[in-house]
């Protein structure tokens, strides 16, 4: 188990630096699909149906809209020297990825171990879930019942996207009297 | 705990994706690959060992599950990445329009 879930994120790393090396647009892009789809084999393994059914939904229009602007706009891969100020740019980023590792380091004591963790705030939702929210699934429950208002707050901010996807491609603007 | 780290790794490429790359569609992706990174871990800290989804099925009323309380809150999270991801596409779309190339660096150079 654990040691799919290695081979599977080693795939997905590949993937990523694939992704974000390639010379062209299109395969780097195709390349990223290769992280969603992993991420659903991981989903469905780390038992979580609702998410691998929802990622599989979600990487499929991701992809259909990056392959869309890629093939609308360009293919190719910026050709020009890095100039001499990309430096500096490079030695920030490596202080801020140190940064980040250090804390991830400092956090990692406070974790359980893969596998041994202990459901504090969830007791309540898997022993009442099913009465309380008439939902046999759980995590339907925690969504749509003890946690509604945040979901409330999901579909605003999503059709707030739309909204904006809406105006900033619309071809057509008022026309000028 | 080699999972955890591994998780962090993948969030390590995206961000270098976003700090290094010069190409929209690039640092695009390194954030989309962030967004994934984190979704992951969350949903590993949540899982438990020969844990089953949890789903209350006859038989199964008293079965170890893993934690739902991530999984709510990560597919909450997976609706918001694909409505950003999809707005930032469109906004590369225009500024492609408009300056007729995805490098950030001549997008500053033609301001004004």
């Amino acid at each position: 188990m654990e040691i799919l879930l290695i081979v599977l994120f080693i795939l997905m790393i590949a993937g990523a630096i694939y992704a974000l090396e390639a010379k062209d647009l299109l395969s780097a892009v195709v390349s990223y699909g290769i992280v969603g789809f992993g991420l659903v084999i991981c989903f469905l393994l780390l038992q979580a149906p609702d998410l691998a059914i929802v990622q599989i939904v979600v990487e499929t229009i991701t992809l259909i809209i990056m392959i869309a602007v890629v093939l609308n706009t360009t293919r190719e891969e910026i050709k020009d020297k890095v100039p001499q100020s990309m430096i500096v740019y490079a030695v920030l980023g490596l202080i801020f990825m140190f940064g980040f590792i250090y804390f991830f380091i400092l956090s990692l004591n406070g974790l359980s171990e893969f596998g041994k963790h202990a459901t504090r705030m969830a007791t309540e939702y898997i022993q009442g879930g099913v009465k309380g929210s008439g939902s046999i699934n759980l995590v339907t429950g925690v969504v749509l019942d003890y946690r509604g208002y945040d979901t409330l707050g999901e579909i605003t901010i999503l059709f707030t996207a739309v909204i904006g996807v809406l105006t900033v491609l619309r071809s057509r603007g008022r026309k000028k009297e | 705990m080699i999972v955890f780290i591994l998780c962090v790794l993948l969030f390590l490429v995206g961000l270098y994706g976003v700090l290094i790359k010069r190409n929209l569609i690039k640092i695009i992706i390194g954030l989309a690959i962030m967004e994934y990174s984190v979704n992951l871990f969350l949903i590993l800290v949540g899982y438990r060992d020969k844990g089953t989804s949890p789903i209350v099925t006859k038989g199964l009323e008293n079965a170890l599950f893993v934690d739902p309380l991530p999984q709510a809150m990560v597919l909450t999270a997976i609706v918001i990445g694909v409505a950003t991801t999809a707005l930032l596409l469109g906004i590369a779309v225009m500024i492609y329009k408009k300056y007729g190339t995805f490098n950030i660096r001549k997008i500053n150079e033609l301001k004004g």
